[in-house]
């Protein structure tokens, strides 16, 4: 089982940071990472393999956004882009 | 590797385009709970109630924490309770308190079903059924009623639309001193769904499983966005597409959550509604799609045809997406929960006559209106005739929830707070149908019913 995470914001220090390491802490492997800094405004994607977690997704949900540094942080299971956007 | 666009596309659409699962609705079948004592059935009726839907508000929130869309209503459709008011005899009022207690304990803000089909004529329990509503729906806040009046098959009975006329008006003064609010948990139908998963309209048919889970989408924030988004260099034909292209993406994460709440329930899923149900929150509005078409305001010349067009587009669009479609699948327009329709209505372009002619294209009828409070039952009646006979001749549903405002006049207001909205009393035509309403009787089937 796989989860999307995305965190749109203003570029800062320490983002990816933060947020891997809260995900290391719940033992979720993170498979892939795309980001973009267009402009000012930092985009990043993380795919995270959620099979081994030792937490509940909600669980790591709520940890990111309590430590969300202004910026908005979404997580969200892979099944739902894939029932959106695949026939 | 999922798109990155699409993972932008999927969470804009939720956190600024208000997509969301608008309800889980389960249907349960009380056939098994009838019986020739009342006290018996009530307490068989809360038992299966707590049983099989004990776990649903749980789930419906697990769902909504494991994929990060708001579900924002679970609910619970019952078998029409006419049937088994027939069987037992006795105060129908029982039975709707029995629903009300069984709706506290499992945590549901609404069950549907305190209902009748009387759409062929009256059978026992029937007629006490209908001259109750207006007590269960005052001594109740749960509980949610529809009668069918009509059916293309069966033609209308006039009977029941003179009565209903006297319900509806009769629902409201008693409940006069909350905003009417009776009056806006009762619909009349033609034509109804059995497996309609939107209150107040729900109730779970006698053709229906025992148990099973509909779930009705929402999202006209998200189809009105898409349209803004192309511009306005796009003709009818492109801008149809993109409701289509919308239309199957809302559904399909419709589908992903009705599969995975039947999973977890154990219970047969159902259908997928695809309606457009509108929010009185500001971008989730169906009038504001068909001003993001190109007309002025709502309710300007053109509005049935852009409304036509979204209609079908949503349908087609959402078919493919889903393995099972039902319900009412289409556009709602009701007025107070729709912040679009009521400006319209405020600046004076749209009147109940435009938006009847609306019901005719669209997925339902002449819904959240609110009338002034001194419009007589004959009149209500009319237009509950008038409706029904959209629904009969056209083949589809059409319903009437209108709201008498008890004690208010045109312009003034009622509010009725939360999903349910507010908004202006409607003027209403006042000459009286009263004569051909008294004559009762039945208007026979149409010819399109013998298509056999």
């Amino acid at each position: 089982m796989r989860a999307v995470i995305s965190v749109v914001g203003k570029d800062r220090v320490g983002i990816l940071a933060m947020v891997s390491g809260i995900c290391a802490k719940a033992n979720a492997n993170i498979l892939e990472v795309t980001q973009s800094v267009l402009q000012e405004f930092f985009v990043m994607i993380m795919v995270i393999d959620i099979s081994n977690m030792n937490r509940s997704l909600s669980d790591l949900r709520r940890e990111l956004e309590e430590n969300s540094m202004g910026m908005k942080i979404h997580v969200m299971h892979e099944d739902i882009f894939h029932s959106m956007h695949r026939v | 590797m999922i798109n990155t666009n699409d993972i932008l596309e999927t969470i804009t659409m939720i956190q600024e385009e208000n997509l969301d699962i608008r309800t889980i609705t389960m249907g349960i079948s009380l056939l098994d709970c009838c019986g020739s004592d009342i006290d018996r059935s009530c307490q068989k009726i809360y038992e299966k109630i707590r049983h099989r839907a004990g776990e649903l508000v749980v789930a419906g929130n697990e769902i909504e924490e494991k994929y990060g869309i708001p579900i924002i209503n679970k609910r619970v459709a019952v078998t029409p309770i006419a049937i088994l008011a027939g069987a037992s005899g006795g105060d129908p009022l029982r039975y709707a308190l029995t629903l009300e207690k069984a709706a506290k304990d499992i945590g549901v803000n609404f069950i549907g079903g305190y209902s009748a089909l009387v759409h062929k004529g009256f059978s026992a329990g029937d007629l006490e059924l209908l001259k109750s509503i207006p007590r269960a729906l005052s001594e109740t806040e749960r509980v949610c009623s529809s009668v069918n009046v009509g059916s293309t098959k069966t033609g209308i009975n006039m009977d029941a639309v003179r009565l209903m006329g006297e319900v509806v008006k009769e629902t409201a003064e008693l409940t006069a001193n909350r905003q009417c609010i009776g009056a806006a948990k009762l619909v009349v139908f033609c034509n109804a769904p059995e497996d309609n998963p939107f209150m107040a309209g729900a109730f779970h048919g006698p053709g229906e499983p025992d148990c099973v889970i509909n779930v009705g989408v929402s999202g006209p924030g998200v189809v009105r966005a898409a349209i803004a988004k192309a511009g306005k260099e796009c003709d009818l034909t492109q801008i149809a597409d993109i409701i289509k292209k919308t239309a199957f993406k809302i559904t399909r994460m419709g589908q992903l959550v009705g599969s995975e709440a039947s999973a977890r329930l154990g219970v047969p899923f159902g259908i997928v509604d695809l309606s457009l149900a509108p929010t009185p929150a500001v971008g989730d509005s169906v009038a504001h799609i068909l001003e993001e078409i190109g007309l002025e305001s709502c309710g300007a010349c053109g509005t049935t045809a852009a409304l036509a067009m979204l209609n079908d587009a949503v349908k087609k669009g959402g078919v493919m997406a889903s393995s099972n479609v039902g319900g009412l699948s289409g556009a709602f327009i009701p007025v107070s929960e729709d912040a679009g329709m009521v400006e319209a209505v405020e600046s004076g372009t749209l009147t109940i006559e435009k938006l009847e002619a609306m019901t005719a294209v669209c997925s339902v009828g002449l819904d959240m209106i609110i009338i002034p409070g001194d419009t007589t039952a004959e009149v209500i009646a009319g237009i509950i005739a008038d409706e029904a006979a959209i629904g009969m001749i056209n083949s589809k549903t059409t319903a009437v929830r209108v709201i008498p405002a008890i004690g208010k006049k045109e312009g003034e207001k009622l509010e009725f707070g939360g999903l349910l909205g507010g908004g202006p009393v409607m003027k209403v035509n006042r000459s009286s149908p009263g004569v051909m309403i008294s004559r009762g009787g039945r208007i026979p089937a149409p010819i399109q019913s013998l298509n056999n």
